[in-house]
């Protein structure tokens, strides 16, 4: 019995009467990293929006099915902050907060109630250590973050993501800001964390799934085409022949 | 093919145009220069020689210019006048406005915002003289009813008057800064678990805190630069105050009401064009100092 963080069935997703999510069916299981590929307006970033509730902004938004976060139904939970905590969010491109380095990633502890000094110097240097930042900017935390290059914001985002000590992270094409070399070690800090936490990656580039995923799911049109160990669907012969074109840059 | 140099009567409606469009930008700097001139021009023969004492005039309570045996022209009692008036005002102004703006921006439903948007405006189109008529003859027997104040025309009257007034300025100029604060920021802070209000004191009143301020010392000018609302409601006593109910006069409203009074060139004439000048440099240092304050935030932040 595989044991999963994440179980959807029948996600459905309109905006008005167009069809985001057509009725989509996956498990994500526990400390593994989870991509998810397709091209543009696929339905990939609803997707996220879905899992943290952030979709709750878009008025237009209409969402039917279930999604079990560790038990939790997301789509009616009362605790929506709480949920928001145990999902760390990173986007596509970096939104470094108005704040210094150190207030950005203090600002969630800070949220729920951590207040002592000392408490959030720890967290802070843990989570920046852990997004492999802290070394560049140990020496300047009361900067702006904003004032970072891009490479070095992205790698703040994934650090504030993980400083409310998230159970699933969440990473939208992360790497469509920054450099290949800033990539790569970011790549290797998800690595390192798969052994503590999920993580679902959603990316344009399917070599970064192929390289970094123990499953990968294919999303079209807002339909799943398929799904299944990363292994298989790079294999010379998917489920489906859709898969082998899109894998292959024969469309998208 | 056609040359590419066309002949001077095609290009004339641009040339036409571009003139127009040069001579309404040069107009506005050159009225601005012109202001200052004509200004300064009136009050300066009082500068070179006589007897004006600059210190007299900065610093003395009494101001009696038209007095034949000993003419007074301290501005103090005027200068606080205006500071306690507008003090009050904008101790009012400020919370308010900013709170509109922060429900406008964050919290109200579309199409009631829309709504509020209007009567805002419509709010700040309103005359000074009718809100001077509604504090003289709305506020003035409501603050005697409610305080037992022997007169209503005071700081009291034109500190809220004034802050009616600023409000609409700081809500729409306020609002308009917050909801330039770009979206994604407000979705971190949202993914971050933050609530409406969290998101609202941790992000993005940091992030607007440049537009919040120009938005807040623009109602100030306003209300530093107001004449007619506050020559009508604080009841025209030049002394320094000792409490809200305390009536007094403004800078302003010194301007106005004597100019008719004083016979063109007169030593009077002059020292009411002086103040005017004193006027015009608290408002522009004020100007200034949001402008500084504004560029120096939005630099250091780059």
């Amino acid at each position: 019995m595989v044991d999963n963080i994440l179980a959807i069935s029948d996600l459905t997703l309109r905006y008005g009467d167009q069809t985001a999510l057509n009725g989509i069916s996956f498990e994500v299981p526990r400390f593994e990293i989870f991509s998810i590929i397709g091209p543009t307006q696929s339905g990939k970033s609803s997707l996220l929006r879905i899992l943290n509730r952030t979709i709750d902004f878009n008025a237009d938004a209409r969402v039917s099915g279930s999604v079990l976060l560790d038990g939790e139904q997301v789509l009616t939970t009362p605790h929506v902050h709480d949920l928001r905590r145990k999902v760390g969010m990173v986007a596509p491109l970096p939104v470094g907060l108005p704040l210094s380095i150190y207030d950005n990633v203090a600002f969630a502890p800070r949220l729920a109630g951590v207040s002592k000094r000392a408490d959030l110097d720890g967290l802070v240097e843990s989570c920046l250590r852990q997004a492999a930042l802290w070394d560049e900017v140990k020496d300047r935390l009361d900067q702006l973050g904003t004032r970072l290059s891009g490479g070095q914001q992205q790698r703040l985002t994934i650090a504030r993501a993980l400083s409310h000590t998230p159970d699933l992270l969440c990473l939208d094409e992360f790497s469509i800001a920054i450099d290949p070399v800033t990539t790569m070690r970011i790549e290797e800090v998800l690595r390192e964390l798969k052994t503590k936490l999920t993580i679902i990656l959603v990316t344009n580039l399917i070599q970064q799934a192929r390289r970094l995923s123990d499953r990968t799911l294919f999303l079209w049109n807002g339909s799943i085409i398929e799904q299944g160990t990363t292994e298989a669907m790079f294999s010379d012969h998917p489920a489906n022949s859709l898969t082998y074109d899109y894998i292959r840059g024969a469309f998208g | 093919m056609k040359p590419l140099r066309r002949s001077i009567f095609d290009r004339l409606p641009e040339i036409l145009i571009e003139g127009v469009i040069r001579l309404c930008g040069v107009s506005a700097i050159l009225l601005v220069f012109g202001i200052f001139f004509f200004v300064f021009r009136e009050a300066y023969g009082l500068l070179p020689g006589g007897d004006f004492r600059l210190g007299h005039f900065l610093f003395d309570t009494h101001w009696n210019p038209a007095s034949q045996s000993g003419p007074a022209y301290g501005t103090l009692a005027l200068l606080a006048g205006t500071a306690s008036v507008t003090l009050l005002s904008m101790a009012i102004a400020i919370p308010f406005g900013l709170g509109s703006a922060i429900y406008l921006s964050e919290f109200c439903v579309p199409y009631r915002r829309e709504t509020l948007k209007v009567v805002i405006e419509i709010l700040a189109a309103i005359p000074s003289v009718v809100w001077g008529f509604i504090g003289l003859m709305v506020m003035n027997p409501l603050i005697i009813a409610v305080t037992g104040a022997p007169i209503g025309l005071n700081i009291l009257n034109g500190g809220l008057l004034l802050a009616l007034m600023s409000i609409p300025i700081i809500a729409s100029l306020g609002e308009d800064a917050l909801k330039a604060v770009p979206d994604s920021y407000r979705e971190a802070g949202l993914a971050l678990g933050a609530s409406r209000w969290q998101l609202v004191y941790r992000v993005l009143l940091p992030a607007a805190r440049p537009g919040l301020l120009a938005a807040v010392l623009l109602g100030l000018g306003r209300a530093v630069g107001e004449t007619m609302a506050v020559l009508m409601a604080t009841g025209h006593s030049v002394h320094v105050p000792t409490s809200v109910l305390d009536s007094v006069r403004t800078l302003t409203a010194t301007i106005a009401a004597e100019l008719g009074e004083a016979s063109v060139g007169s030593h009077h004439y002059q020292l009411l064009f002086l103040v005017g000048i004193y006027l015009l440099a608290i408002t522009s240092a004020f100007n200034l100092a949001a402008d500084f304050l504004v560029r120096g935030r939005r630099r250091s932040s780059r």
